[in-house]
Order: C-alpha cells, then structure tokens, then sequence
C-alpha cells in the first residue's frame, strides 16, 4: 500500500488516472513529433514528384541491405521493449532490466550501421555541399535528394540517440526497484517514444531505400 | 492499476506479421509495377504503422480519449498532406498567362 502511495502524485485520485494523464500528454507530444516528421515527408514528397527522375537515380547509391537489416533491428527493439514493459506489468523487475539492457544494443547497433552507411556516402563524396561529386546529368537534384536523405535520417538517429540514454535511466531505475506493476508509467511512456521512432523508420525506409528500386 | 498484459503469444503473431511484411515490401520494390511501387510500399508502411501503434503502444487497449488524441495527431498529419497536394497537383491544371513563363 504504501508502495502504491509514494507513487501516487497527490493531484491525481488513483494511480490509474495518473497514468491515463500521463499516457495522453505523451500521446499529446508525439502528436507535435508526427507534425514535425511530416513536414519534412511532405517535402520530400514535393521534390521527389519534381525531380522523379534524379531522385531515383540518387537513391539506387542507398544500400538496401544495411537498410533492411536495420529495420529489422528497429523491428527487433520494439518487441524486447514491448516485453520490457510487460514484465513491468507482470512485476519482473530483473527482467525489465534485461529487456531494456536488450533494446539498447540494438539500438546502439542501428546507429552502429547508420554511421557505417554514413561513412560509405562520405567515401563516395555523396555528401552535399561543396565536395560533392555525382557523375550525373541532375547532379543538383541529386544533391537535394542526399540533403534530404541526411536531414531525415539524421534526425531520425537524433530521437535514437536522445531514446537511448533514456531506456539507460529507465534501466537505472528499473534495477533499483522503481517500478512495480502498480507504478510503471515512465517505462511505458519512454516505450511509446520508441515505437514511434520506430514508426518513423518504418516510413522512412521504403520512402529513401525502395520506392525507385525496380525503375 | 496493471492495464491489459498482452500475452507473448499475441507479441510472437505481431512481430512475426512486422517481419513478414518487411520481407514483402523489400520483395515487392524489386517487381516492375510503374507508378504502383509507391503505393504498394506506402499500404505496406501504413500496415506495419498500424500493428505497432494497436499492439506494441497498446492503443487497442487503451481508453477511447486515447484514442481520440492519437487519431487527431494523424488526422492532423493528414490536414497538411492533402492540402500541400491539392497545390501541387493542380498547379499545372490552369495555363500560366504569357510573360510569367520567363519570371519562373
């Protein structure tokens, strides 16, 4: 009892409004991340309709397979996430820990093969700017199609790289024994985050990786 | 206050269908469809939005406020989508009068 009431922050009646509250501010923010993500999908769009051709061409120097296996990793990270948070339920405590530990080495190993296809555009001069080279009759709209490929994967790993640190405090507080099936909202929320980075991906991959593949 | 636990078998079934429909859609941009790959790939990215939001962020269990808040989120998303393309797909509908060619 006592355990449910130090958890209980006193503006709210029960813990179950308290995490219904929190679960709608959560939804509230990632609404403000769907807008921000879908901006920058609506301009890519736009451009991609403008300069269909040298953006297909631009996106055959994307690697489909490093592209694939990190959404499979994503895909992976979502489940022991999802599993981090039902052993939270269930009031494993040990393995909220473990889940969380899992979610991010695999998330750890997605930046891992983002910076390695980072590096891959950087060898081949596909970075824009003044050392990009492109031997191609739209070299400029290519150009526009890597600035976008950056900007959307970059922040993109941003939220990852923000997502990470997070699940290692929620981890923190898992192993000192934070949390129990009566109080786990922070985990979940911190889950919901993920999965909606997770959903970001899921976009962005066929959008940047496959859309042009067969032409 | 423990909410719904999904069972682990329901959580095999959904990331199982994730893999499946990553497979498909890496499968499906190698076949020539024309102006079809983008939808194709789009349906299967909705598909794959839709079995993360319900399962994994368990909004299928969720109270109908949830709901609500996450369906405005998208419609919003939707709001700037289809305007932006009413713009930009109609542009062309209507001849530009001469001499604004040149300024363009």
């Amino acid at each position: 009892m006592s355990e449910r009431a130090a958890a209980l922050a006193h503006q709210f009646d029960d813990l179950g409004q308290q995490h219904q509250a929190a679960s709608l501010g959560m939804w509230v923010f990632l609404a403000t991340e769907i807008m921000f993500f879908g901006g920058l999908f609506a301009g890519y769009a736009v451009y991609r309709s403008a300069y269909s051709r040298a953006f297909a061409e631009s996106s055959h120097h994307l690697d489909i397979i490093l592209g694939g296996v990190n959404t499979a990793v994503l895909l992976c990270s979502s489940l022991t996430m999802a599993l981090a948070v039902r052993s939270a339920q269930l009031n494993r405590r040990r393995a909220i820990v473990l889940f969380l530990i899992a979610t991010m080495v695999l998330g750890a190993v997605f930046l891992g093969v983002k910076f390695v296809e980072y590096r891959h555009k950087y060898e081949e001069r596909l970075i824009p700017g003044p050392g990009f080279h492109l031997e191609a009759p739209q070299a400029q709209h290519a150009q526009l199609f890597f600035s976008f490929y950056f900007v959307m994967t970059g922040m993109h790993a941003l939220h990852m790289v923000i997502g990470v640190p997070m699940l290692g405090v929620m981890g923190w507080l898992a192993f000192r024994g934070r949390f129990s099936r009566h109080y786990y909202s922070p985990v979940e929320m911190a889950g919901l985050y993920w999965h909606f980075v997770d959903i970001v991906w899921v976009f962005l991959f066929p959008m940047l990786y496959l859309i042009d593949r067969a032409g | 206050m423990s909410g719904h636990v999904v069972s682990l078998k329901t959580y095999g079934a959904v990331f199982a269908a994730l893999m499946a429909l990553l497979a498909i859609t890496v499968g499906v941009a190698y076949v020539q469809l024309g102006r079809f790959n983008v939808v194709a790939a789009l349906t299967i990215a909705v598909v794959k939005a839709l079995i993360i939001i319900l399962y994994f962020m368990h909004v299928r269990y969720s109270p109908r406020l949830t709901w609500i808040f996450v369906s405005a989120g998208f419609f919003w998303l939707l709001i700037l989508l289809s305007l932006l393309s009413t713009d930009y797909i109609s542009r062309d509908w209507l001849p530009v009068p001469a001499g604004w060619e040149d300024a363009r």
